[in-house]
């Protein structure tokens, strides 16, 4: 009954949403008063929908209620609680349900928070959302229903997959979409620019926060899905550029480039068009994410359970979505008036440069990911592009973006100096040259590259402290003076220097550990010692043990440095009972200098009472989630600016301005 | 510097960053490839030696031997023919007699395929696509296990 009342929810839901965006159409189309006593509302009511929806499927999840198919393929009583929830949304339908709770979330959150908007630019935004709505809400109804119930109800629950049975993945999913599903409305505000025809500063510090947020909750998503694959597969790796990874990279590198962009927009009314072209394609490659995970078109590392006509559904959505809205820009985009010119040495000038960048490694990622599939579809040959084409190609262009990215933010608008701007950084310099020296004398064998990589790492993080010191005045001004400045430098100001310290920080790890990386594999004896990497790892015996759903045999490792214990180290190979399913079990000793990553082959295969290991010394990996934390962490700080939650000041009446919260000019 | 002049340095230093990374994507492209072949195009298409290419197939019955703890054996059919593999390190937990593998590296002179990564799936029903369709047209697989979850509605 329960579930009955969940799957109505989201037919309703469904209904709503068709209400919400038939009316902007019919009131666009008839110009008639603006619908925003009905879409208001509309967004509230579908997002309570879809909220009872999600829960009544959580609930039948918490309570094994086999008599859901969903619940049934992919949860066992005997699982513990935290993964019976996560399992909810661990699979196709639940995520996809989801998905649309967060677009009902941001929907709702127009509706309530975005009094300051004009009330037709609101009610134009509210339709776009809910246009998505009912597209992918349609979706779920006819291909991906998780209401389906099975009859007889079945005893018991064919399990999760027990690499999904982790912490780390019960929140990626979530904080992915959220950072997916938050472009969205980038996107709705861009159609809806495009519909009223002139847009401005105003839309631009509207826009922002909601992207803001999106690529904050995006970072942080992929950082942890990076985690967890670390850990958890048992590969050593923290990165494969597999499909999947690509498909959540594309839509941060074109989120970030918007980011940026918008900052243009906002401060200097220029790059008009050009904010609301990326708005649609950062969307559009969101959208071709959901695809290419939920299609199973490329072959992943990530394997879900695919479906040719879900493949062909979301095909439609995102041609229907795309095709439209660039339809729209050809022929409204003409509408907007170019703003203020700039030299290309300015902070317009770097700010375009990272966009052009940013959009090159896009577009070279793009070419990675699909060149297999136009070439199967083409010739029928089957081919994959692996890591050495995106390391050639992501390299160099990153290198190239991240070496001037430190000078950006001291140019000035309008018309810059470089030789100004290279005089505010010399300290930076100096310690990245530092940095270059250094790594080449403690490291002798290591390559050029690695050093300046190393530098690099350094030049963005010194480069962004030098940057706020600047604006502070510090060492140059009196301390009351470096203190009335400090508080009166905006939020958003630390937050742009908070995360782009974090990305320095990203670097450093992202170098270190692949330059430095140790590996080996050997077969060892009980009560042998190996030196690696500067430990000494014994192996005592194996033993096995039961957990709550698995059986499993792990080897008793000590680890010791200079003789002295460090901790106990136990690696294992887990057999889960449901599904039926062997994982590895990495062991990790994380310290500053670096991980060390212990992991054993196939137990019980040899007759003698030897074990194959495999070892990894990841060096300074941890910087690469510090840092991509740091990054998110500067989101925070910028969002909480008051400028950005207060919104614009209304310099011209686009229509009657609601008599809700006066923003205060800023 | 009047407006045209600056306007054709944007241009122009843009169109020579786009070129310049079209090149290397492009010739990151051409070296970076690698093929998926069954080991029946290897034995039709004379695969040269020391070329990279992924190998997939069904892990033949009866094939698999370890040699040590690190070093394996075991051969990778389509039905039709057979290739002998050796692979030094861990294998992944889904590796298993008659499971489909996808293995990557290049053949020796003796015509072996050595393999430096050796590809499992998550799910336990998985089949890599490739290998599926290289089956299909084998006419060994016939899909058996591809859809568990449809059975039961």
């Amino acid at each position: 009954m329960i579930v009955e009342v969940g799957h109505f929810a989201l037919i309703l839901a469904f209904a709503v949403a068709c209400l919400q965006s038939g009316a902007v159409i019919w009131s666009l189309w008839s110009g008639n008063d603006d619908p925003r006593s009905l879409t208001t509302p509309a967004a509230l009511a579908q997002f309570f929908l879809l909220l009872l929806s999600f829960l009544v499927l959580v609930h039948a999840y918490v309570v094994s209620d086999f008599s859901v198919e969903n619940v049934w393929a992919n949860s066992h009583s005997a699982k513990p609680l935290i993964y019976k929830i996560s399992g909810s949304w661990g699979n196709h339908e639940g995520s996809m349900l989801l998905w649309v709770l967060i677009l009902g979330l941001f929907g709702a959150a127009v509706a309530l928070f975005g009094n300051n908007l004009p009330a037709r630019l609101k009610s134009s935004v509210l339709g776009v959302q809910g246009l998505i709505g009912v597209a992918f809400l349609a979706f779920i109804m006819t291909t991906s229903n998780p209401f389906v119930r099975l009859s007889p109800a079945p005893f018991e629950g064919q399990g999760l997959n027990p690499i999904l049975q982790d912490p780390a993945l019960a929140f990626h999913p979530p904080l992915l979409y959220t950072g997916y599903v938050g472009f969205s409305m980038a996107f709705s505000f861009a159609i809806a620019a495009l519909i009223e025809g002139h847009i401005g500063a105003a839309w631009a510090r509207w826009v922002r926060p909601w992207t803001l947020a999106a690529w904050m909750f995006l970072t942080i998503g992929i950082a942890i899905g990076s985690w967890w694959a670390y850990y958890e597969l048992g590969w050593g790796g923290w990165w494969f550029w597999d499909p999947v990874e690509n498909a959540s990279f594309m839509p941060w590198l074109a989120g970030t480039a918007l980011l940026h962009s918008a900052v243009v927009m906002e401060k200097r009314d220029a790059l008009k068009v050009w904010t609301i072209l990326l708005a649609i394609i950062t969307f559009a490659l969101s959208l071709m994410g959901t695809f290419l995970v939920r299609s199973g078109v490329l072959t992943s590392v990530h394997s879900f359970a695919t479906d040719p006509a879900r493949g062909v559904f979301i095909l439609a959505i995102i041609a229907l979505f795309t095709g439209g809205a660039f339809t729209l820009f050809a022929w409204r985009a003409p509408l907007l008036r170019q703003g203020a010119r700039f030299a290309p040495i300015s902070r317009e000038g770097s700010l375009v440069f990272n966009n052009f960048v940013l959009m090159i490694v896009c577009a070279a990622v793009l070419i990675g990911t699909l060149y297999p599939l136009a070439l199967d579809a083409l010739t029928g040959d089957k081919i994959s592009v692996g890591p050495p084409y995106f390391n050639a190609v992501f390299v160099p262009l990153a290198l190239a973006l991240l070496a001037v990215m430190p000078f950006g933010p001291f140019l000035p608008w309008k018309r810059g100096s470089l030789a100004d701007t290279a005089k505010r950084l010399r300290v930076p310099a100096l310690l990245a040259a530092a940095a270059f020296v250094i790594t080449l004398v403690l490291e002798p064998n290591g390559s050029l590259l690695a050093a300046l990589g190393m530098a690099i790492g350094v030049w963005l993080m010194s480069g962004a402290l030098a940057e706020t010191a600047f604006r502070l005045k510090a060492f140059a001004a009196p301390w009351a003076e470096v203190r009335r400045r400090a508080s009166n430098l905006p939020r958003a100001s630390y937050g742009a220097m908070i995360a782009h310290f974090g990305l320095g920080v990203v670097v450093l790890g992202i170098v270190a550990t692949s330059s430095w990386r140790a590996e080996r594999i050997l077969s060892m004896q009980p009560g042998q010692t190996i030196p690696f990497a500067g430990y000494e790892l014994t192996f005592g015996k194996l033993a096995s043990r039961e957990g709550p759903n698995y059986r499993e045999t792990f080897g008793n490792f000590e680890l010791r440095k200079n003789g002295k214990l460090v901790t106990l180290l136990s690696p294992s190979k887990r057999q889960y009972v449901a599904p039926p399913t062997a994982t590895t079990e990495a062991a990790i000793h994380a310290s500053w200098a670096g991980d060390f990553y212990l992991v054993i082959g196939e137990t019980g295969q040899s007759k003698t009472s030897s074990l194959a290991v495999r070892l990894y010394f990841h060096p300074l990996v941890r910087l690469i989630w510090i840092g991509a934390f740091i990054m998110f962490l500067g989101g925070a700080l910028s969002l909480s600016d008051r400028r950005l939650r207060v919104g614009a000041p209304r310099r011209r009446a686009v229509s009657p301005a609601p008599p809700a919260t006066a923003g205060r000019a800023s | 510097m009047t407006r045209k002049q600056r306007r054709s340095l944007f241009i122009g230093g843009g169109l020579a960053v786009l070129g310049l990374s079209a090149f290397l994507i492009l010739s990151a492209l051409n070296d970076s490839i690698v093929f998926f072949y069954s080991p029946t195009d290897v034995a039709q298409k004379h695969v040269q030696t020391g070329q990279r290419f992924r190998l997939g197939g069904l892990v033949s019955d009866g094939s698999f031997k370890r040699l040590n703890d690190t070093d394996v054996e075991f051969e990778i059919g389509d039905g039709n023919r057979a290739l002998k593999v050796t692979y030094s390190g861990l294998l992944p937990d889904l590796f298993r007699e008659g499971q489909g593998v996808v293995a990557e590296g290049a053949l020796d002179p003796s015509g072996r395929f050595i393999a430096d990564t050796v590809l499992a799936k998550h799910d336990e029903n998985y089949m890599p696509r490739e290998v599926a369709e290289s089956l299909k047209k084998q006419g060994v697989w016939q899909g058996a296990n591809a859809q568990p979850k449809q059975a039961a509605r």
